[in-house]
Parts: C-alpha cells; sequence; structure tokens
C-alpha cells in the first residue's frame, strides 16, 4: 500500500521534472539545472551532518576539487565528459580519502575548524597556482564537450539537453543517497550521530565509518562540482572557498537537515527567495542572515521537515 | 636586516590586532562553548565606527573611547535575545546561528556604508614615519605594536588580580566549576559576551588606521582569529597571545620570504596543531 | 586439566599519582559462572572494572581473556572478541526506535556494517532476529517505539539487549539495577538470572547494592580499599569473619 504510494509520487515528480525543459522558458530551465546540481551538492553534505552528525565546513573544497579536475581533463586530457566527470568524481573521493583520514580523528567543533582549514588549503591551491588553475581568474575556455546518445550526437551547450544530463547524474546520486541511507551502513551512520562513545561497544569502528562516509559524501560533492563547473563554462576559486560550503549549510538548514530531500527542498528555495530578493536589493546576504537565525531559533527542524511534523500531528489527530 | 625589522614590525602589529580579536573569541568559548563566527564582524564594526566618528567629530580618539562600548552594547542585545535561547542545544546549531549573525553584520554594514573600500587617517601625532636603523617606518605601526602588549598587560593584570577576571578565568577553565562557587551563569554569560565584543571592536578602531576599512574584513579576520584560537588552546588567554603572535610573523615572513605558500600556511599550521596537539600549544591536555 | 578460565586478573595494581587504587588484585572466573565484585564506595570497583574493560592501562599486572592478554587492544575489538560491557548511566541511541537500537549491533556483528547498497528493510532476516533479542528482555512489543520516549526501566533493557545483540561470551555488569525502583529491580534480578541460566554467556556483576549481589551471585569477590579481601560462595562470604569487620558487619546483623 505505503510503496504504491510511495511508486506514484516519484513516478510524478520525475515526469514533473523531465516535462520542465518543454514547458519554461530557457532562464528557468537554466535555474532549474543550477537548483538540480546544488542539491545533489546539499543530499551529500547532508548525509555527514543529518545522518552523522558531523558538520563539515570543508565541502566546497572537494566540490572545486571536481570542477577543477574536470576542466583540467577537458583541456589537456579528453574531449568526453565521461572521462571529465569520472576524473572529477575518483579526484575528489581521493581528496576526501585524504582529508578525511586525519579529520576523522576530532568531534564536533574541532571537526568543523579542522574541514574548513583543509578545504581552505585547497582553496589555496586553486588560488595561487597560476600556471595550473589560472589563479583567481578561474579556469575556462574549454569547448563543451558532446554526448554520444544511442548513435545521435549531441552537445551539452544546448540548456536543454543539459538539463536533462544533469538531472540524470543527479538522479543517479540521489539514489546511490537513498540507498545508503536506508542501508546496514546508514543506520550504523545514525547510530554513530546518537552516540558515538557506544559505537566502539557495538563492535565497530567510528573513525572508519565517518571516514567512509566522508568518502562518500566528497566524491558526490566533487560529481556536483563537475557539473557546476559545466554550467558555468568555468572553474573558478571562489566554489572552494569556504562561504561556498556555508551556503550548502544554508540550503540543508532551510529545507531540514532530518528529512532524506530536505537539503533538495532547500536548495530550490534558495534560489527562489535569491530570484526574487535580489531583484528589488543587492543586499540578499542580510536576508540570509536573518533567514538563517529565524530558522535556528524558530524552526531547527527545517522548511520540509517543519511541514512533515505537521502533517504527521495532523494525520494522528484525525486517526485519535 | 632592514627587511627583518619591516617583518618583525608588520608581524607584531598584525599579531597584536589578531590577539585583540582573538582573546574575545576564546574567552566566549571558553566561558560560553559557543564558537562565535560573528566575532570577526564586532571587530569590523569597531573600524567602521572609527570611520564614523572620525567624519563626524573628526577625532579618532572619541571612537576610539565610544565605538567598543556601542559594538559592546549591540553584543549584550545580540547575546541575550539570539544565542540565549539556543545554549542547552546542539554546537553545530550554535555554530550556525552565529554564522547567520555575521551574515547580517557584514550586509549590514555594507547597507550603511557601502561596499567601498575606506581608509582612515591616523590621528595627527601618530601619523609620519620614522627612522629605525636604516630603514623608516609609519609612526602608527610602531605605535600598535607598543600599544597591543599594553592592552595585552593590562587584560593580563585584569585577568589575575581583580576577582572579576579571576572568576572569568577560572570559568573559562571549567564551567561547571564556576556554577558551584556561586557566578550566575546568565549575568556571567553576558557580560563575558559584552566584554569579548568590547575588546574585538577596540581591535577594529586600533586597525581602522593600519588598514583599509571595508565590509569583507569581519570574514577575513574571523578565520585567522579561529585559528589562533586554535592553536593556542580553546580558552587560554595566554595562548591566545602565543598564538596571534606566531600567526603574525608567520604572515609577515611568509608574504616576503614563500609569497606562494603564505596564504596556505595558517591553515597548515591549523591542521598540524589540532591533530597533534588538539587541545593547543596552551590548552590543558585531557 | 580444568578448562580455561574466561577471564583472568593477575597481580594488577594501578595508582592515580600519589592515590593507590588498586594494589595486587588477582581473580578467576570460569566459564558459566555467575560472579560478582562487590565493594564499599572508594573499594576502587569502578577503576577495576575500567581496567578490565580497557579504558585504564594498569601499572602492573595483566588481564587475560580466554588466556589472551588484552591490555592495548582497541574497544571495538574487544567487542568483537565477545567481552562486552554494560553502562551505569543509560548509553543508548535515542531517536532511534527500539528495533533499530538492536539492528545496530547485529548489522555489525554479521559484517554488513558496511553494506551500503541494500535496504536493511529488504533483510527481515536481520529484523526477525533483533526481535527474538528484544523478546529475551521482553521488550518485543515496543520495538517500534523510539528508544529515549520509554521508562527509565525499559531504557535499561535496551542496554542489556544491546549487549546480548553482540553475542558476548563474557559480559561484565556496571551496577545494573543503579537507580532503579524495587520492581524494576526485582525485573532486572530475574532477567540477570534467566541470561546467565539459560546462554553461553558469563556475566560478572559489579554492584555495591547486597541485595542484588546475593540474590543473583553464585560466586562474590569482595574489594576492600583497593585489596581483595576474600572470594567465595554467598553463604563463605556471610560468614567472613574479615568481610564482617571491614565492610558487611551492619547490614548482615540488622538482617540477622
Amino acid at each position: 500500500m505505503r510503496s504504491y504510494k510511495n511508486l506514484f509520487l516519484w513516478f510524478f515528480l520525475l515526469a514533473a521534472l523531465a516535462s520542465v525543459p518543454f514547458l519554461l522558458p530557457v532562464y528557468w530551465i537554466m535555474i532549474l539545472t543550477e537548483i538540480l546540481v546544488m542539491s545533489m551538492f546539499a543530499m551529500s553534505f547532508n548525509l555527514l551532518f543529518g545522518y552523522t552528525g558531523l558538520l563539515s565546513f570543508g565541502q566546497a573544497g572537494f566540490f572545486g576539487t571536481g570542477g577543477y579536475l574536470a576542466v583540467l581533463t577537458l583541456l589537456h586530457g579528453s574531449t568526453s565528459i565521461w572521462v571529465a566527470l569520472v576524473a572529477g568524481v575518483l579526484g575528489s573521493g581521493l581528496i576526501a580519502l585524504i582529508i578525511g583520514w586525519l579529520c576523522v580523528r576530532r568531534d564536533e567543533i574541532y571537526f568543523a575548524i579542522l574541514t574548513l582549514g583543509f578545504g581552505m588549503m585547497l582553496f589555496t591551491i586553486a588560488h595561487n597556482w597560476r600556471s595550473v588553475t589560472g589563479g583567481s581568474d578561474g579556469l575556462g575556455n574549454f569547448s563543451v564537450p558532446e554526448v554520444d546518445f544511442l548513435g545521435v550526437v549531441l552537445t551539452l551547450a544546448d540548456p536543454k539537453i543539459f538539463y536533462f544530463f544533469v538531472l540524470i547524474i543527479v538522479l543517479l546520486g540521489t539514489w546511490l543517497l537513498s540507498r545508503i541511507v536506508n542501508s546496514p551502513f546508514g543506520l550504523l551512520l545514525k547510530a554513530a550521530r546518537e552516540n558515538s562513545n557506544r559505537i566502539a561497544f557495538i563492535g565497530a569502528n567510528v573513525r572508519s565509518l565517518r571516514l567512509f562516509a566522508f568518502v562518500i559524501a566528497g566524491a558526490l560533492a566533487g560529481a556536483s562540482g563537475v557539473l557546476f563547473a559545466m554550467f558555468n563554462r568555468i572553474a573558478s576559486p571562489e566554489m572552494l572557498h569556504w562561504s561556498f560550503s556555508g551556503k550548502v549549510i544554508l540550503m540543508t538548514l532551510l529545507g531540514g537537515s532530518g528529512v532524506f530531500f530536505g537539503p533538495a527542498v532547500g536548495a530550490a528555495i534558495f534560489f527562489v527567495l535569491e530570484h526574487i530578493i535580489t531583484s528589488f536589493t543587492t543586499n540578499w546576504m542580510i536576508f540570509l542572515g536573518i533567514i538563517l537565525v529565524l530558522l535556528v531559533l524558530l524552526f531547527p527542524s527545517g522548511v520540509l521537515g517543519s511541514l512533515l511534523e505537521t502533517w504527521g500531528r495532523i494525520r494522528k489527530g484525525h486517526k485519535l | 636586516m632592514d627587511s627583518v625589522v619591516a617583518n618583525i614590525l608588520n608581524g607584531l602589529s598584525w599579531g597584536m590586532l589578531l590577539f585583540l580579536i582573538s582573546v574575545g573569541l576564546t574567552v566566549v568559548f571558553g566561558v560560553m562553548g559557543i564558537l562565535n563566527f560573528a566575532h570577526g564582524s564586532l571587530f569590523m564594526l569597531g573600524s567602521y565606527f572609527a570611520l564614523q566618528f572620525v567624519r563626524w567629530v573628526g577625532s579618532f580618539w572619541i571612537g576610539l573611547l565610544l565605538g567598543p562600548v556601542i559594538v559592546a552594547f549591540l553584543a549584550i542585545l545580540i547575546e541575550r535575545f539570539l544565542i540565549r535561547p539556543i545554549y542547552s542545544r546542539d554546537t553545530s546549531l550554535q555554530l550556525l546561528l552565529t554564522f547567520g549573525v555575521m551574515l547580517i553584520l557584514d550586509d549590514g554594514v555594507r547597507l550603511i556604508w557601502g561596499s567601498a573600500y575606506h581608509v582612515v587617517n591616523p590621528p595627527q601625532i601618530l601619523s609620519g614615519t620614522i627612522a629605525i636603523f636604516s630603514g623608516t617606518y609609519p609612526v602608527y605601526r610602531v605605535f600598535l605594536v607598543i600599544a597591543g602588549p599594553l592592552v595585552g598587560v593590562a587584560l593580563w593584570a585584569f585577568f589575575t588580580m581583580t576577582r572579576w577576571g579571576k572568576t572569568l578565568r577560572a570559568a573559562a577553565m571549567d564551567r561547571r566549576m564556576a556554577e558551584i562557587i556561586g557566578v550566575r551563569a546568565p549575568l556571567l554569560f553576558t557580560l563575558v559576551f559584552a566584554f569579548g565584543a568590547w575588546i574585538a571592536a577596540l581591535g577594529g578602531v586600533l586597525a581602522a588606521p593600519h588598514q583599509s576599512v571595508g565590509p569583507a574584513m569581519g570574514e577575513h579576520i574571523i578565520i585567522e582569529s579561529f585559528i589562533v584560537v586554535v592553536i593556542g588552546g580553546m580558552g587560554s588567554f595566554p595562548g591566545a597571545f602565543v598564538g596571534a603572535l606566531i600567526l603574525g610573523l608567520m604572515n609577515a615572513f611568509g608574504a616576503t620570504m614563500l609569497p606562494d605558500l603564505q596564504m596556505a600556511m595558517p591553515y597548515i599550521l591549523l591542521a598540524i596543531i589540532l591533530l597533534a596537539r588538539p587541545r593547543g600549544i596552551l590548552g590543558e591536555e585531557l | 586439566m580444568s578448562e580455561q578460565p574466561i577471564l583472568e586478573v593477575k597481580n594488577l595494581s594501578k595508582s592515580f599519582g600519589k592515590f593507590k587504587v588498586l594494589s595486587n588484585v588477582s581473580l578467576k572466573i570460569e566459564k558459566g559462572q555467575l560472579c560478582a565484585l562487590i565493594g564499599p564506595n572508594g573499594a576502587g570497583k569502578t577503576t577495576f572494572y575500567n581496567v578490565v574493560t580497557g579504558r585504564y592501562r594498569p601499572d602492573r599486572g595483566s588481564v587475560l581473556f580466554e588466556g589472551r592478554d588484552i591490555s592495548g587492544v582497541q574497544t571495538h575489538r574487544l567487542t568483537s572478541m565477545g567481552l562486552l560491557r554494560s553502562f551505569q548511566i543509560t548509553n543508548i541511541f535515542p531517536a532511534l526506535t527500539v528495533l533499530e537500537n538492536i539492528l545496530a549491533p547485529l548489522v555489525v556483528y554479521h559484517a554488513k556494517g558496511y553494506s551500503f547498497l541494500r535496504a536493511i528493510k529488504k533483510q527481515p532476516a536481520l529484523a526477525d532476529e533483533a526481535k527474538h533479542i528484544l523478546g529475551r528482555v521482553g521488550l518485543e512489543n515496543k520495538w517500534d517505539q523510539v528508544a529515549s520516549t520509554l521508562a527509565y526501566g525499559d531504557r535499561r533493557l535496551i542496554e542489556i539487549a544491546l549487549v546480548l545483540a553482540c553475542r558476548p561470551k563474557l559480559v561484565l555488569l556496571d551496577e545494573p539495577t543503579a537507580g532503579m525502583n524495587p520492581e524494576e529491580t526485582d525485573r532486572m534480578i530475574k532477567l540477570i538470572k534467566e541470561l546467565a541460566g539459560r546462554s553461553e554467556t558469563t556475566f560478572f556483576v559489579v554492584e555495591h547494592d547486597m541485595k542484588v549481589v546475593f540474590s543473583v551471585a553464585e560466586k562474590i569477590f569482595v574489594l576492600n580499599q583497593g585489596e581483595l579481601l576474600a572470594e567465595g560462595t554467598p553463604e563463605e562470604i556471610r560468614s567472613n569473619q574479615k568481610v564482617k569487620v571491614a565492610y558487611l558487619g551492619g547490614y548482615l546483623d540488622a538482617k540477622g
């Protein structure tokens, strides 16, 4: 019964997402593309924050690493988007493995600061290693790749085709994440979030659990970074800056870190709000700050989280 | 020789400003358990008040006197209405709340003073240059190097000689202990937060003639002062002093000797300290 | 040759600064024997407990689990070797359901901790096993409730079930009835006896509540001022003159 309802919901969502390019103007297709990319980034961050209980302030480092590696691949290696994507994902996953190996030794605030520090090291590399990364100007000027789909060659320069490309990758990433959070491994992550000291007494190693989650989150952040760099036609140092990590944290809280799709909803609300607010003022950050403060004080479970809680209460009320 | 003197002078003056902002950050963390992302923005507000008082009354000194007080008052409001409701909550949420406050303050400054950078001239007696050995250096920089330790000594005297200071230090070391010996927590927290803001803003006013005043300075300095606080030992007052000096000197020498690495050096230092000695150089090992 | 003891403590000593907390403590626990360690506050029980479970390193002496020296072995390895401990303060996974609390150790036991592609709901064998374990402590009807919403006594039972789910060979119970009301205490005593009676697990209770110890243990060790004062059956301990003088006097006299 319930699984049918779920199936229906999934089908509806997919149908809506797939029909968008035929219904909306190009401008909104592009906004939606960006929302999709950031959704995957935010959901991968939430594997650490919401599910494992680790606040990382350095996820932008992996996001940017993915972007730069993809662009570098396209410039110097191969013209295939798939090779660029794999390079971005593997590279950022590898960097996450090294950094994570060090970071998972610390908890809470120390973990947050340590990830912030390592993220900023990556930022510094992107910013200062001019000969490779182009410095503060970023790295662009690559030819937009084409994809061979069942013998038909499609160019990603077309916003509609790029939208579908992003949609497929993001759906794959989302599918992987949903598998993870419902798996035995996902259960242990939640257990580690609830009581990290107890984990050793059920026979598991909390550090390696966290490291595994960190690498997955880093690799998916890298994948999002690849898409982001393709979308903007450039990889720039800002992608790695800690304030970019802050933005993703904000999206996650906005939607709700306790719900699987919370970060995605948060990303959507974020972009729509940004769009509306920047149309009448340039001081969009002040609104962002106010929203964040209100969220923490009044709605710590986020928009989607609060909605679901209210819905649950109403349903219970009806039953009684 | 000259470049060494210049580097030391630059490093020390920057280190002194870092120290002023980090003291509050470390004491607030020690006593309240909150890592305040908005602390750098309070420093920045100090600089803007210096700018504003120079514009209004033409006096840097009045800004130095009144600016920090206004910022401290603002900090009382922030503590009372935003931070107090979430003391019992998750540390991540506390961090995020102060992150939100930072966004508001930084953009608020942009709203009031615009996003351009401003220059504040040093007061008459402290302008011009001075000859040390064979080189010449801005008088104001020398003033900072002297003023910093003076403020440090004053703070040290406050922390070790006065009853209030001792209570604060005890509370920063062990919060529960402070409650046992009868410190009224809510009032203590408010005062500590205001005190931290006051010193940060004092640093901000002093920094105004030293560097250009702009809306991004809070965001910049907060990360560096996080690093200072962590390498010195969170909650440790002498640690903040040592950490600030190390970072200041490292920045100055790094800029001339290893310009490509200079930006990354603080982070490398941070990572090494956090991994090898998580309580910091002068923090209590558990 | 008799069977190897499951736990053997040899000449254990531990000091904190100048203060000697344990001096030269030796004891053996045979497999299947329900033992208890008692002693007044400050006798060194907690330190003994923490040394045996690997939290503190002893200054001298060794702890052998199934004949193997376990000093310096990481906690999660001890757990997979079958040496478990319970906690005095309730130490469970509060926001997870009762069932999920038990599933977590089961997943680890079945080496599925890193399996991340197959949903846990699609592995009914795991849930069945977890419910079976919950049945042993009498919580089978509360499996779908969130752990933190349960009454104190029930949360203590989750603690026991968490330990059982790790398939322990030896369990050290740290004051299992601490903070319980009389009714909950009786339930816990009954449960410990039952579990000890029909499983392969050996239980070792560290406790200061006399009533619990004498109604549960087959063999009792008495710790006083860091030294092992006496060991024997409850009857032997009751009649032991040294124990009476040092520790139990008032209590046993009052009981007659």
